[in-house]
């Protein structure tokens, strides 16, 4: 397959806001059913391992026309929720049968409240997770979290889940993890040849397609972008972060690019990379989870750091494995964890001597031009200061 | 969150005459004599803590001998003495967001004004954070950006969410290992000081008889007239409870003279205390959710009294402990106590417990209405507000309405908005019970 024919169908898959990849699994056999989740983790492979499809729901994106969503917030609320919520009451979401609400913010928690008042016949969960790093401790409290969503899709099936759909769920999302490091690597490598706006659209593809087809897809993508005839550009290298919840619009990620930026890192849909390693496939699976979660997972904002000195090591590594020249700042509008977490992880950049730019968005930002000029100049300045 | 403890009370108008036992002076004594133990630590060779209001462990950081600062009451005293705004600004320039809360930057900027707090004398920077993580994501960056400012040492205690409506014994569990196998040895450590459960013990005691004593106060209102204000006169009386006096004998003291007070109120059917003096006739019972704006506390409190509006109960009363229901602290079981007490603060019940609890109050306290007062900064109160509107009408059939305004920026509070909102809702009020009459 070409790399337009596969980043043609994920960018069809992006804009379908009415999901019919999903209604189109449910259809293909009986009793299938579907399980939505929000930013920024949740362990996919218990849902899977219950034989349904795990959706991630991103909000709106700048094409949705939110009229009912905007009576649910003030003006002074991120975007993400609102949309979210007309995506729910004009019934685009009728094909999930549940939803899942993970511990990121207090706008995403409350949600979780709403959903429950709003869509009653829905499967409804907060998702919490530890903050607390000890397997005694904060492990034993996220396994017994585990197995609650293990016996309630147990339930919603009408069948429990085994350990060993567990292990073997564990193993496909590990060949999908292993296919992502390869994209993000391969992108780091040679970012003429894999732009974000394509990366980004084939990573989003896994929101909706079963895991196993999302796999073979970023390999076909790999593949194909490998062999593409690209010209290189003298762009500067940049890590964007601050894109964990509440998605720009394609259009913004285009510019970045387009203004002299290759984006070799980012934090756009963690899921997929949440678990730096792979997971091992014997073993107790929802322990083997926890231990995952606790002692190799990525972080941002909604995730404590134990320890002083473990802010910013994160964004460092990403900065130095990827070999970014810089750091751009991008954090939806009234997003208190991105804002909050920014100027910590900018203090860091400073006393390591690392370029950074800021500056905020929605995921209904219409207008480019001024983020198009300000990543532009940013681009120009890392490379004077390179040159100098 | 918006914490409760303003200094003085609405009587503080009174002559200096004042006897001793009036509660109003107590609370003021208490709640200076807060600010003058943190000035006076570092020369005692005192330890500092630092903990948030909901889900503070007062009566544990106190078997530590800790001085204890509490960030959320510096910030609403500095927006209470005009500071706020200035400090706000200052955190912005040096890179805070202007969408993000404005505790958050209010203490902040007061930090970076060197040592002094909100009453002029010196503050002294933590030895120790407490992150108590309940109820608001905002507490764990908080601490964060103290911690990586100042290098505190920070300990972190995850209170779980009641995303389902209820305490599981799960949630328990991981709350009481991580006092016993973090929390208080990093407190010993820090302070030298052996924990002793025994003592924490004795304070619980006193925690329980001050608790029931604020119960019945607050509940108090359900008479008619109410004696008390539950939101403008209540975050007087929780001050102490909120904050560095749960588990002391001077609170227990100061509840025992504060219910001796109102209940005489409700023997002479008086109505509450307004900084004006005795509200005359009770127009409107009130139940308010969202926690005050501070920068204009009294001018917005004129708005309701002016109008012969009292706020019955408020869920802002309730941020630093939920007692109406039961819960008490209970020396028996310190531990899961104290877990129960954190996981049980009011913006760490999910929306449908919280919608519960506001209806209950309209019943219960015969309240026209719900007012809700939005706050710019506060995801954790604000996000879900409107649904929460909408639910409360249906099913109490009572109108709401619903005000925006902030904690300690001025630039978010606008009088003349907000006056006529208010007075518009008042008029709706009026015209439901007319439509009712006839
Ligand atoms: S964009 Fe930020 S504030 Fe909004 S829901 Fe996501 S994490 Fe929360
Ligand atoms: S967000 Fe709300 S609860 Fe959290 S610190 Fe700010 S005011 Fe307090």
């Amino acid at each position: 397959m070409s790399v337009k024919a596969i980043v043609d169908r994920c960018e069809a898959l992006f804009e379908d806001l009415n999901f019919q990849a999903v209604k189109d699994w449910k259809a293909a056999a009986p009793g299938r059913k579907a399980i939505g989740y929000m930013p920024v983790y949740v362990p996919r492979e218990i849902i899977h391992a219950a034989g349904m499809l795990p959706v991630g729901i991103l909000g709106g994106g700048d094409q949705l026309e939110v009229i009912q969503g905007d009576a649910y917030y003030q003006s002074y609320i991120c975007r993400i929720p609102r949309s979210t919520i007309e995506l729910g009451l004009t019934g685009r979401l009728d094909c999930l049968d549940g939803m899942l609400f993970p511990s990121i913010c207090d706008v995403i928690r409350n949600l979780s409240g709403m959903w429950q008042i709003l869509f009653k016949d829905k499967y409804v969960r907060y998702f919490d997770v530890p903050q607390e790093y000890r397997d005694a401790v904060g492990g034993a409290y996220y396994v017994h979290e585990l197995e609650i969503l293990r016996d309630d899709l147990g339930r919603l099936r009408g069948r429990p889940v085994t350990d060993d759909e567990l292990r073997a769920a564990i193993g496909v999302y590990n060949e999908n993890r292993r296919a992502i490091r390869d994209l993000y690597a391969f992108r780091a490598r040679t970012p003429w040849l894999a732009p974000t706006a394509e990366v980004y659209l084939v990573l989003r593809a896994g929101m909706v397609l079963p895991v196993d087809e999302h796999t073979r897809l970023v390999r076909d993508y790999i593949a194909a972008a490998s062999a593409a005839d690209r010209p290189r550009r003298d762009n500067a290298r940049v890590v964007v972060t601050g894109v964990f919840c509440e998605q720009p619009p394609l259009g913004l990620i285009k510019s970045i690019e387009m203004a002299g930026c290759y984006i070799v890192d980012d934090d756009f849909m963690l899921v997929t990379r949440w678990l730096l390693e792979d997971v091992p496939e014997t073993g107790n699976p929802l322990e083997e989870l926890s231990r995952a979660f606790l002692h190799h997972s990525a972080s941002t904002s909604a995730k404590y750091d134990a320890r002083r000195e473990d802010k910013g090591k994160f964004l460092l590594e990403q900065v130095r494995t990827r070999g970014a020249e810089g750091v751009v700042f991008a954090a939806p509008s009234f997003c208190d964890p991105a804002l909050l977490e920014r100027p910590m992880l900018q203090d860091v950049l400073a006393k390591h001597g690392i370029p950074y730019t800021a500056f905020k968005y929605a995921e209904n930002t219409g207008q480019m031009a001024p983020i198009r000029e300000q990543a532009g100049t940013f681009a120009d300045s890392i490379k004077l200061w390179s040159a100098a | 969150m918006s914490t409760p403890t303003p200094i003085a009370g609405p009587e503080s108008r009174r002559k200096p005459e004042v006897q001793k036992e009036d509660a109003m002076w107590l609370q003021k004594e208490l709640i200076n004599k807060n600010y003058m133990e943190l000035a006076r630590a570092r020369g005692e060779g005192r330890k500092v803590s630092a903990t948030f209001v909901p889900g503070n462990l007062n009566e544990l950081l106190m078997c530590f001998d800790f001085a204890r600062s509490l960030p959320e009451t510096n910030a609403l005293q500095n927006g209470m003495r005009k500071k706020s705004g200035k400090f706000i600004m200052d955190a912005e320039r040096d890179g805070q967001s202007e969408d993000v809360c404005t505790y958050v930057k209010a203490d902040l900027g007061m930090m970076m004004g060197g040592e002094i707090g909100p009453t002029g004398d010196p503050l002294p920077t933590p030895d120790v954070l407490l992150l108590s993580y309940t109820g608001c994501f905002t507490f764990m960056k908080w601490f964060e950006l103290i911690r990586h400012k100042y290098g505190c040492e920070t300990v972190m205690l995850h209170v779980p969410y009641q995303g389902d409506g209820k305490i599981a014994p799960n949630m328990r569990d991981y709350v009481v290992k991580q006092l016993q196998e973090n929390v208080i040895p990093t407190l010993e450590r820090v302070s030298g000081v052996k924990f002793d459960i025994d003592r924490l013990r004795e304070y619980m005691k006193e925690s329980q008889k001050a608790e029931e004593d604020l119960v019945a106060v607050l509940q108090s209102a359900k008479n008619r007239p109410s004696p008390i204000d539950g939101y403008f006169g209540a975050v007087y009386y929780i001050g102490p409870i909120f904050t560095a006096f749960r588990g002391t004998p001077e609170a227990t003291q100061y509840y025992r003279v504060l219910r001796g007070e109102i209940e005489q109120r409700v023997r002479e059917g008086k109505g509450p205390v307004t900084p004006e003096g005795e509200l005359a006739e009770e127009k409107y019972r009130l139940v308010v959710e969202g926690p005050p704006n501070w920068t204009s506390f009294r001018d917005f409190w004129k708005m309701f009294y002016d109008e012969g509006a009292v706020v019955v109960t408020s869920t802002y009363a309730k941020v630093g402990g939920v007692y109406d229901f039961g819960f008490r602290h209970d020396p028996d079981r310190p531990l899961e106590s104290l877990a129960e007490y954190c996981l049980g603060c009011y913006t760490n019940l999910n929306l449908p417990s919280r919608i519960d609890m506001i209806c209950k109050y309209i019943e219960e306290y015969q309240a026209d209405g719900l007012l809700i007062n939005s706050i710019k900064s506060c995801n954790s109160f604000s996000a879900g507000q409107l649904l929460i509107l909408r639910e409360v009408e249906k099913r109490t059939g009572k109108p709401a309405a619903f005000i925006e305004t902030d904690l300690v920026d001025p630039r978010y509070f606008s009088a003349a908005n907000v006056k006529n909102r208010l007075e518009s809702y008042f008029q709706m009020i009026k015209q439901k019970r007319t439509a009712a009459a006839h």
